[in-house]
């Protein structure tokens, strides 16, 4: 039940996106179209909820103080070497997703080539690695953090969905010339975070 | 030359900023403009660690492979941004736990990566510093105004210090608690975004 809270307040009511601000660059930038713009979403979903995960066993097994008392050797068991997260994180991501897209590219070409693109995109998506801070922040549990790798991936995917939509129909809009483009769809963002507003106090 | 150096350092503060031009780093500009302090002291993180990525990463320009470019990015950022969140854990804690994981956030702030690619492997490494600093304020700039419209409207302060009068409080005048939420900082954004293509005149033709 608290994992099924987890999963709503992650998706609707502390919306990576529209409530942390993450991976807005690429959220501005792939909206144009909403077939594009759900590719993307499912790319974040599937690695979000991959890295998230793995970065909760690196940080477990190799980064927190204490945390290589496993080998056995006293001198490695006082090692804090929480100041690696940022480096090891990343370098995780970079992997993870090159290796994703291999695993695709060989097992399942039809994805892959619906996905293809967007991949490589992903590792430069803020959205994935603020994903794995906020993890570490809260000191989620490997449990937690899979529910919670999962919903957020799916909370972007639904904003940067709606937003397509939305950009779609705005095509045939008069637009004042400033507020073309960017302008227009960060007030469009605005509205929609409030709207999003109205989910919070939701719990199971 | 030494109008050169000029523009590589002024163009990025109206003409070609980063975040309502180029589209560049909006994540972090919007999360921690709640307050004037934070934005000041990420602005400095990034312009600090825009400049020496820049400059590292031209000096490195020729020996890098192409091909593994942006590992090689990655990782002298990554460095730079530790050393940036030891310092503010080790000098200033009570704001690095305000700016939570955005300190970190820096590795993907599209800005960093944007300049290395855009410029940094082109030019010299004099210049590819001043680029840096360039676009490390223009982003400050931004974060600055956007930063001072909502902590002025949304808290009646402005670095900390009231600006609204006790009198307007009494006379019924009251915070706009919206400005320090979200949408605020989205909404705030798209106005400044739309009040500088207008003078500018840069437009995008959709």
């Amino acid at each position: 039940m608290e994992l099924i809270s987890l999963a709503i307040r992650s998706i609707f009511i502390e919306n990576i996106l529209l409530s942390t601000f993450l991976g807005m660059c690429s959220f501005l930038a792939i909206s144009k179209r909403i077939d594009t713009a759900m590719g993307l979403g499912a790319a974040v979903i599937f690695v979000q909820f991959i890295t998230v995960p793995a970065n909760w066993a690196i940080k477990h097994f190799f980064l927190e103080p204490g945390a290589l008392a496993w080998t056995g050797v006293p001198a490695l068991a006082a090692l804090d070497l929480s100041f690696l997260i940022f480096i090891c994180f990343i370098a995780v991501i970079a992997c993870l997703v090159q290796f994703v897209e291999m695993v695709l590219d060989r097992f399942f070409p039809p994805l892959y080539q619906s996905l293809g693109i967007f991949l490589p995109l992903i590792t430069v998506n803020c959205a994935i690695l603020g994903g794995s801070l906020f993890m570490v922040e809260r000191n989620y549990t490997f449990v937690q953090s899979v529910v919670y790798g999962f919903s957020s991936g799916a909370g972007w995917a639904l904003a940067i969905t709606c937003m397509g939509a939305i950009r779609k129909k705005l095509r045939y809009s008069n637009i004042p010339p400033g507020l073309k483009g960017l302008g227009i769809t960060m007030l469009l963002t605005g509205l929609m975070a409030m709207a999003f507003m109205c989910f919070s106090g939701i719990s199971l | 030359m030494a109008g050169n150096l000029k523009k590589v350092l002024v163009d990025p503060l109206s003409e070609n900023n980063p975040v309502t031009i180029q589209i560049l780093g909006i994540c972090s500009s919007l999360a921690v403009t709640v307050k004037l302090e934070t934005a000041l002291v990420m602005a400095i993180g990034l312009t600090v660690v825009t400049a020496g990525s820049n400059w590292v990463i031209s000096l490195l320009r020729n020996t890098i492979p192409s091909k593994i470019r942006m590992i090689v990015e990655m990782a002298v950022v990554s460095v730079l941004v530790i050393v940036a969140d030891q310092f503010l854990r080790a000098y200033l804690f009570e704001i690095s736990r305000q700016l939570s994981v955005f300190v970190g956030l820096i590795i993907t702030n599209c800005i960093v990566m944007g300049r290395l690619e855009a410029y940094a492997l082109q030019n010299p490494p004099g210049l590819s510093f001043l680029d840096g600093i360039g676009n490390g304020l223009g982003y400050s700039l931004v974060l600055v105004i956007v930063a001072s419209v909502r902590e002025i409207l949304g808290s009646g302060k402005w670095l900390g210090f009231r600006v609204i009068p006790e009198a307007a409080y009494s006379a019924g005048y009251i915070n706009n608690g919206f400005m320090l939420l979200a949408p605020g900082a989205f909404i705030v954004l798209g106005l400044l975004i739309w009040v500088q293509r207008t003078l500018s005149k840069k437009f995008e033709t959709d």
